[in-house]
């Protein structure tokens, strides 16, 4: 570095550089480096710091140590019921999203008539508000007068089957997957285009030596396009499983968190802590609680992965 | 392997009749998951044009006997929709220029220079890469209220959410794939580090920057959560947020939700027919972490 330049001839510009970037990495890095620090690293400690308090903002707050944490676990029904649901909607939402995401984007990866609209179509919801999706969702599964429950009326008019419409969004059991269809409607466009990447990333040459093998196309899926694509899945789960656990903007327009709370989601309860019950401590701990989630969730899946992701090059890259 | 003239004509024959039914098959399929894509934004468009009168009938009509432009007059003059438009370009817009432009310089400093301290930096962007944001929100939420006081104002909309790791993590996965030679070689013809920041090194990095901007922009004209919490009237709501107030007010008012909704969705739905193939590269890459 600084050692390339000679004591007795001034060393030529491009090499008196290198001694420079010191400061000028830290001038490069400043503006970002100091949103960073303001916005994210202290925030990270200050709510770390935040968790042992029990603070409403308006009084000092009190230091409380792990209190916090012990409520949560030993006597708050609500955080149970919360990360009940998440599970839920992590179980659910996660395989059905990469099963619709890979079926259309196995669809699409063919020469058929019109691909541009179909992807068109698909991506759609990606790019819309989530506010409006889950309003015009809320219509949908309206008790009397939605879509749904007209369809569901008709076919009892027609077949005489008695079906009846559930309450969806006031029924605890309805709700949940009401949630689920909002999400999967949302993002399946944004799994498909990501499949869709990883599919024609796929090698030609293994499906035509497989085709002169005489394999069926089901053979195909499964031993040629299931493990090449198997990195791309890997990554689509552990995206998809982060956002399920945070899952907030759904539960919140479409539902409030209920009915009964049955679509209270972690980061529901973190809002409802510090914006409604003005407990910015108890907050923070159940923020923290759902980053130890997400980070065990990932860990785990990261040292599973040997087991069934398929990776062309010795380093896993 | 010998296979009869016949047999093989044969062979020919039922693969090509499968093939048939199995692409008619995928059609049939495609078009049914398109009906559930397109349903919901059918459904919105036709209630919003709709009398209160024919909302709540049954069988529910699709196409509405007398349309009801007044629908939208009467949305736009609730809310003032045209002052949330405002907000949200103006948010989306100066989020996304300060994230990219911060990302780009600190992914060439992390890329391209040598200084003390360059890893362990990187590192801790890194590190924070897995923490939610629901754990910083309220510290920032603090900082923003207490601290700052920028409650309910643009910058405290504008600034926490613009500087995230991901963004310098990616522009520098894709500034690090770059040949080293090019800034050498400019160095030898005395340009400065800056002049091959901005002239040799964001020119090539065209895709990546584009894609970077549009995972930026949409996530900030979509972003619900944290204007939510920061914003308390309708002067500095974002479209979203004011949307969602609107749903508090009149709840069972459909045909003006869905008018609401559909003024919301209009300009990102049109850009994006326009422009459909950016938005998914750009998701698809930004959403790969820049592989």
């Amino acid at each position: 570095m600084a050692s390339d330049a000679s004591p007795s001839r001034p060393p030529p510009r491009w090499r008196r550089w290198r001694a420079d970037q010191q400061s000028e990495g830290y001038l490069f890095l400043l503006p970002s480096l100091a949103g960073f620090i303001l916005f994210v690293l202290i925030p990270v400690v200050a709510a770390l710091v935040l968790s042992l308090y029990e603070w409403s903002l308006l009084s000092p707050g009190e230091y409380v140590g792990l209190t916090n944490y012990l409520n949560l676990f030993r006597r708050d029904p609500t955080f149970f019921k919360a990360l009940g649901n998440t599970l839920y909607f992590t179980v659910t939402i996660v395989p059905l999203q990469l099963a619709a995401g890979l079926a259309v984007a196995l669809a699409l990866n063919q020469a058929i008539k019109g691909l541009a609209v179909y992807r068109l179509i698909y991506f759609m919801p990606v790019v819309t508000t989530i506010v409006a999706g889950a309003l015009v969702f809320q219509w949908i599964f309206n008790k009397d007068f939605g879509i749904l429950s007209a369809v569901i009326w008709r076919i009892n008019e027609l077949t005489g089957i008695p079906v009846q419409p559930p309450d969806w969004l006031t029924d605890p059991a309805w709700a949940r997957p009401a949630v689920v269809m909002l999400t999967l409607w949302k993002n399946v466009g944004f799994t498909m285009v990501i499949y869709l990447a990883g599919l024609q990333a796929i090698p030609v040459e293994l499906y035509d030596a497989a085709e002169v093998d005489g394999a069926t196309s089901w053979r195909r899926l499964l031993y040629i396009t299931l493990p090449m694509i198997s990195p791309t899945t890997f990554f689509l789960m552990v995206i998809q499983m982060i956002g399920a656990f945070q899952l907030f903007d759904e539960a919140f327009v479409m539902t409030r968190g209920g009915p009964a709370q049955a679509t209270t989601t972690i980061v529901y309860y973190v809002y409802v802590n510090a914006f409604e019950y003005r407990r910015f401590g108890m907050a923070s701990t159940v923020a923290w609680v759902l980053f130890a989630f997400i980070f065990a969730f990932t860990f785990l899946q990261n040292r599973m992965q040997h087991r069934w992701v398929h990776y062309e090059t010795e380093d896993g890259r | 392997m010998a296979v009869e003239p016949l047999a093989g004509e044969q062979m020919r024959l039922t693969r090509r009749v499968r093939r048939r039914i199995g692409s008619i098959a995928l059609q049939v399929g495609l078009l049914a998951g398109s009906f559930f894509m397109v349903m919901p934004f059918l459904w919105m468009l036709s209630t919003s044009l709709k009398l209160p009168k024919e909302i709540f009938k049954y069988p529910p009509i699709w196409i509405p006997t007398e349309i009801a432009w007044s629908n939208y007059k009467d949305t736009l003059t609730a809310l003032p929709f045209d002052r949330f438009y405002l907000n949200s370009a103006i948010v989306s817009v100066s989020s996304t220029l300060i994230q990219v432009l911060a990302a780009a310089l600190a992914a060439f400093a992390f890329a391209r220079l040598r200084f003390k301290g360059r890893n362990p930096l990187f590192l801790l962007y890194l590190a924070t890469l897995m923490i939610p944001f629901q754990v910083t929100m309220i510290p920032n939420f603090i900082l923003i209220s207490r601290v700052l006081d920028w409650y309910n104002t643009y910058q405290a909309l504008i600034f926490p959410t613009s500087f995230s790791a991901f963004s310098v993590f990616l522009l520098r996965q894709f500034f690090v794939g770059l040949p080293m030679e090019l800034d050498e070689a400019a160095r030898m013809d005395g340009a400065s580090t800056l002049r091959i920041w901005w002239q040799i090194i964001l020119p090539l990095s065209g895709p990546a920057l584009a894609a970077l901007s549009i995972f930026s922009f949409l996530g900030s004209w979509n972003s619900f959560l944290w204007p939510l919490v920061v914003t308390t009237s309708n002067e500095m709501r974002t479209i979203p947020v004011g949307l969602s107030a609107f749903q508090g007010e009149h709840n069972t008012a459909w045909n003006l939700l869905m008018a609401g909704s559909v003024i919301a969705l209009v300009p990102v739905l049109a850009v994006y027919m326009v422009g459909q193939n950016w938005f998914q590269r750009g998701i698809t890459l930004s959403g790969m972490g820049g592989r």
